[in-house]
């Protein structure tokens, strides 16, 4: 046990207080991610009130075949996830790495399709600010649905993307073996985190891929 | 005693000097002091602009400054005052000094977060200074679409990235409050016990943390609006303006909170000492304090009675904000209740916690003028509205920071400063600050609007005389930067508690030792546990 999770940092008086310690600064700070998404979540509800036929055209234009893929692909993800966590309760290292990398590689599989839409997207010049050509009725609103689009799918990207980096860090901690089945809070913390990224994408798909066909 | 027993006494002020060990230091006090400095250093700059709006406006004619010149002159004030001086005041310096100690900690529960805080703290700032360097930006603090995406001429980007980033700062400091409250409290401390300092620091962080990303998300939107000319709110693009108002007053409103919150503490804590008598109604006031948090989150609306949003909404937001009065009511009965049949003594930490109160009052009860739909109609964006939210936030505010840097003072340095001029101080500011702002009710009812940097003829004499006071106000300010310097090197020394105050903070040596106590504190009594009717 010793050059395992001995050393609890100064200001704590024992491991389990660390423990909750971390934990509840982990939801608060999830808290505060709710808000920051709520934003545009929030812009988003007002957008489409105010134009529901330019919203429902516009997500016509996004790809609902690799929007459904991708979806999958991260639910998936969000399952090896849960896998980790309960490898590390049991004190499995092995099962820890093994279940990582699969999360990090259908993470990344998630973000080569986005790629890939907004590839399509840059095809069909629907990217605002930068090659954005709609003719029609509805061009202004069509573009506040791409604004947002790229907006929220490329603040989710970022917290995947962080996700990822945190992931490969704790493979290599729980290759030195940091963890034990008494001591695995950052495995745990990091699987909530991603659980965060899963709901926020369950919200994101709705708005962009079906809103034609509510 | 042993050497390392004796080194392990050191004061947290001992022991590594150099300016790397401040600059990389996790201890909590430290940190404080670092945000004392810079926020110091920001009031200052905010008070310089003050400075040339009073001047300005001495006489009626736009004589001293351009209108240009003028914009942006009160924006820097009011982006500075409140976001880089007013939001982190009482939470970064005293919180951060005082929560671990009155909860019986060693420390905050993230030390690197809390160091972290500062560093963007500063970082912001850079980007603030950087901004006036550059140009300055004229929207106000407020950053109102579409004027501030599209047509303002000046560094709007870079002023709203320092105020992103010093969001950043309030939210950790949020985070670590709340979880070291929660989980760090020292054996025996219940929630009841605490003081009411940390229920309103917990109340304020819980505000930071639910209400700050909504601010950096909204000034987000308003960069990429104004950089790539599409968006949410230009309603050129498609957007809706009243959008970013809600957006913005969702979090604006709450911080108001955030200023007023800890102020409130901190008069409760020197009430308490200073006339010798619990608190009264310990309860009432905790619960007082969380249900302004709370109620703060449904009134923002009053600030747009005249934006067109609905009616009924206006109708709806007067009627909250009028509810929100009633804990803030609660709280000022129960201070004036603690104060009678005390044995008050006149310190000048207490001159300045009455000064608090008195001016909150009015503050408080002008709001319920200005929250009042069909007045405000009259009212909005006149200097009523800036003397109000100035008695709230100046008098308020302001006031209780430095009661509370007056009462802990002792407690951070060790040393005690001149008595005399601390109560010479207190007096000058409360004067001056009454000078300045009352006629600003009256500038205000008679029409005057605020933003303007020239006014009719007739307003010239209120106007000078709210100028004079600005002067002895000033004054009042500059003051304690004086005497409170001077005290760190010829001051008597303090001793561990020199205002025989309960509470932990005071149970420990001054200034506290690096982890602030010997051993960890077991609470078995209730928070002011002063015996009332003898000293
Ligand atoms: C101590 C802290 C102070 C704070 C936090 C503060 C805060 C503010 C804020 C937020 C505004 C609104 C700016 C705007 O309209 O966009 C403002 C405006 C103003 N402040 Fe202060 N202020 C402080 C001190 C002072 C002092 C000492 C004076 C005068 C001596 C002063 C004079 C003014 C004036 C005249 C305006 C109106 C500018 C306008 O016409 O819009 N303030 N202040
Ligand atoms: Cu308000």
């Amino acid at each position: 046990m010793s050059d395992k999770h001995t050393a609890v940092a100064e200001q704590f008086d024992d491991p389990e207080q660390e423990y909750h310690a971390a934990t509840l600064g982990m939801w608060v700070f999830l808290a505060t991610e709710v808000l920051f998404f709520g934003v545009l979540f929030a812009s988003y509800a007002v957008s489409r009130f105010n134009y529901p036929e330019a919203f429902a055209e516009a997500s016509r234009h996004t790809d609902i075949v690799l929007g459904t893929i991708s979806t999958g692909v991260l639910l998936t993800s969000g399952f090896t996830m849960a896998l980790a966590v309960r490898s590390a309760k049991l004190g499995r290292d092995k099962a820890i790495i093994g279940f990582l990398v699969l999360t990090i590689l259908l993470a990344i599989a998630f973000l080569f399709i986005e790629g890939t839409e907004y590839y399509q997207a840059y095809g069909e010049q629907l990217i605002p600010a930068f090659n954005f050509m709609y003719e029609g009725a509805h061009e202004k609103p069509v573009e506040l649905f791409f604004f947002l689009y790229f907006l929220m799918t490329g603040m989710h990207a970022v917290h995947v993307t962080i996700g990822i980096l945190i992931m490969a860090a704790i493979a290599i901690m729980a290759g030195r073996r940091r963890f034990t089945s008494y001591y695995y809070t950052p495995v745990e913390l990091t699987g909530l985190y991603w659980a965060f990224v899963d709901i926020v994408w369950i919200f994101l798909y709705p708005l962009f891929y079906l809103v034609a066909r509510t | 005693m042993s050497a390392n027993a004796a080194a392990e006494y050191t004061s947290y002020l001992g022991g590594g000097d150099t300016l790397k060990s401040w600059l990389t230091t996790l201890d909590h006090k430290r940190i404080a002091v670092l945000y004392l400095i810079s926020i110091t250093l920001f009031f200052l700059i905010g008070g310089v602009a003050a400075a040339v709006i009073r001047l300005e406006l001495v006489t009626y004619a736009g004589d001293f400054v351009t209108a240009e010149t003028y914009n942006k002159t009160f924006s820097l004030h009011g982006i500075v005052m409140v976001w880089f001086f007013l939001i982190p005041s009482i939470p970064a310096t005293l919180g951060n000094f005082l929560i671990p100690l009155m909860v019986g900690a060693r420390d905050l529960a993230f030390p690197r977060l809390n160091l972290a805080s500062w560093y963007l703290y500063t970082v912001g700032g850079i980007f603030t200074i950087g901004m006036v360097i550059a140009g300055g930006v004229d929207t106000g603090w407020t950053f109102y679409t579409p004027f501030s995406t599209m047509f303002s001429n000046t560094y709007v980007v870079a002023a709203v990235i320092g105020v992103f980033i010093v969001g950043f700062s309030t939210i950790f400091t949020g985070i670590n409050f709340i979880v070291t409250i929660h989980k760090m409290r020292a054996p025996g401390l219940t929630w009841f016990r605490l003081p009411m300092f940390v229920w309103a620091n917990y109340a304020t962080s819980a505000i930071m943390v639910l209400a700050t990303p909504v601010l950096a998300m909204t000034l987000t939107l308003v960069a990429v609006e104004r950089i790539f000319q599409i968006g949410i709110f230009d309603p050129a693009l498609g957007g809706d303006p009243l959008l970013f108002q809600h957006l913005f007053w969702f979090y604006s409103h709450p911080a108001v909170y955030i200023m007023v919150l800890p102020a409130m503490g901190v008069a409760s804590e020197l009430i308490a000492c200073f006339s010798r008598n619990p608190i009264f109604g310990y309860r009432f006031m905790a619960y007082s304090v969380m249900a302004i948090a709370v109620l703060g989150f449904l009134v923002w609306g009053h600030h747009m009675f005249v934006s067109g949003q609905s009616v009924y909404a206006g109708m709806m937001f007067s009627l909250f904000s009028f509810v929100v009065a009633i804990p803030s009511a609660i709280k000022v009965f129960n201070w004036t209740a603690t104060l009678y049949k005390g044995s008050i003594s006149f310190e000048a930490p207490m001159l300045y916690a009455l000064g608090f109160v008195f001016l909150f009052m009015i503050g408080g009860l002008t709001g319920i003028v200005v929250a009042a739909l069909a007045l405000d109609v009259h009212l909005t964006d006149t200097y009523f509205v800036i003397a109000h939210f100035h008695y709230i936030m100046v008098g308020g505010s302001v006031m209780a920071y430095l009661g509370g840097i007056h009462f802990w003072w002792p407690k951070m340095t060790g040393k005690m400063y001149s008595e005399m001029w601390g109560r010479v101080a207190a007096v000058l500011i409360f004067v001056g600050f009454n000078v300045t702002f009352f006629p600003q009710f009256l500038l205000g009812y008679l029409g005057m609007p605020r933003r303007y940097h020239e006014y009719p003829e007739a307003l010239e004499v209120l106007n000078v005389i709210s100028s004079g006071g600005a002067v002895i106000l000033t004054l009042g300010y500059l003051l304690p930067l004086v005497y409170l310097l001077w005290s760190l090197r010829y001051g008597r020394i303090a001793g561990g508690n020199p205002w025989e105050a309960k509470g932990l903070e005071w149970q420990t040596s001054s200034p506290p030792a690096k982890h602030n106590f010997k051993e960890t504190p077991v609470v078995t009594e209730e928070a002011y546990a002063y015996s009332p009717y003898k000293v």
